[in-house]
């Protein structure tokens, strides 16, 4: 069976790098499932979860915001962030929401108030990618 | 002459001195590997997204987004990257003169212009100043990682964007080799000298739209700008301090042997003083 290539980069260094039968990436106008020979194509990425999909097995990948570019045999994901489920350390990510949530209930500034949600949104994303509940 | 209980002192203090600047080079050197390595595990994600912005950009040629168009300009910034010590040979004056003769030949007033400061150092120039500082970061670990500046990058950028200025400069020190860097100026917004591929690049489908995917990428693409200067400073800020130490240590060096000489000659001048006299003494009593 063809596989594509995955490269998930981010600015303090390359994160994943393998070969994969499918790539499932929450973009912003929706999920998309990623085979081998798409056409190629951009899209931008919302805090979620990457699913890669490698014979019997499904790895994750926890990203914030980025996009995606796709080729016929090899796709790149550049996100801000990005973590695979194997190394995230839940009591930071725990420590992270609970901070977000305080900052929620304190104040309704909407600069803050953004920040604070898309945290929050982060810190979900990397608890739920790390015990696997997507 | 000194005495030579002095020039002792002076020697024994030289050396413990040296002593530290060995130190802090040898410190300085592994830093700058490290910080090496980092700007090397940068650049695939910088020239994946340089290739990307570019199709976008060569695509569609006229999309007249805010970050790519120039306007006429009533404020500009500056971002200034500096170290948050001093030790470091001319590193941080060097950044922060080109910083103050590029404002003092573009502005007549201080209204004209803001700084973002990344680093102790420039901070407390410009704030002595009384320029405008609007954003800064300090006590920057020596490997930094995106997320250290990605508050300064976005509120640079956000400020850019709603139009509070109309341009935005960094400034820091471009590692060159483990003995030279250069101060460079950069613009980063507007984003007008994107290199735009032609040939090699796919035409790309754009989900959901071009101006959507450049909402999100440009600025992306400006913050990882910033960071990228951000690790070429840190590595030729280790590299400066490095050298420095490294020509302090020798200057060290020369100042004991120099001081050694002399050390010797004061004691011999003594010794032969004192066979003088007993001699003198001794011929005195025949």
């Amino acid at each position: 069976m063809k596989t594509l290539t995955v490269n998930i980069v981010t600015p303090d260094g390359p994160v994943y790098d393998s070969e994969v039968d499918m790539i499932i990436a929450k973009t912003a106008s929706g999920e998309i499932g990623i085979l081998p020979g798409h056409i190629p194509m951009v899209a931008p990425l919302v805090a979620g979860a990457i699913k890669l999909k490698k014979e019997a097995k499904t790895e994750y990948v926890a990203v914030s915001s980025g996009f995606v570019e796709v080729r016929p045999e090899k796709v790149s994901i550049l996100a801000t962030s990005a973590e695979v489920a194997s190394s995230i350390d839940l009591a930071r990510a725990k420590e992270a929401m609970k901070r977000a949530e305080e900052r929620l209930q304190g104040k309704s500034d909407s600069v803050d108030f953004n920040r604070a949600e898309l945290a929050l949104k982060r810190a979900m994303n990397r608890i739920n990618v790390h015990e696997g509940n997507i | 002459m000194a005495s030579l209980r002095d020039i002792k002192s002076k020697i024994t203090s030289t050396k413990k001195t040296s002593q530290i600047t060995k130190a802090m080079q040898m410190v300085s050197a592994s830093k700058l590997n490290r910080a090496e390595e980092n700007a090397k595990a940068y650049v695939p994600y910088m020239s994946k997204i340089q290739e990307v912005v570019g199709a976008i950009a060569s695509g569609t040629s006229d999309s007249g987004h805010p970050m790519l168009t120039s306007r006429p300009v009533k404020k500009t910034a500056y971002l200034v990257i500096t170290a948050d010590r001093g030790l470091a040979g001319a590193y941080n004056s060097n950044v922060i003169r080109a910083v103050a003769n590029a404002i003092a030949e573009r502005h007549s007033s201080k209204e004209e212009y803001v700084i973002f400061a990344i680093g102790r150092m420039g901070r407390d120039f410009f704030l002595k100043r009384g320029s405008n500082v609007i954003g800064e970061v300090v006590g920057l670990p020596d490997q930094p990682a995106f997320a250290d500046i990605k508050e300064v990058a976005h509120k640079a950028v956000g400020m850019f964007t709603d139009g509070t200025y109309d341009e935005l400069y960094m400034y820091y020190n471009h590692f060159v080799s483990a003995i030279s860097s250069e101060v460079t100026e950069k613009k980063v917004l507007p984003l007008t000298d994107i290199a735009v591929e032609t040939g090699t690049t796919a035409s790309y489908e754009f989900e959901p739209s071009p101006e959507a995917i450049l909402e999100v990428l440009l600025p992306q693409y400006a913050e990882s700008l910033i960071f990228g200067a951000l690790l070429d400073g840190k590595a030729s800020e280790h590299a400066s301090r490095m050298s420095a130490m490294k020509s302090a240590t020798d200057n060290a060096a020369d100042l004991i042997s120099n001081l050694t000489l002399v050390y010797n000659r004061a004691r011999q001048a003594a010794i032969t003083q004192e066979i003088t006299e007993i001699v003198g003494g001794a011929a005195a009593l025949e």
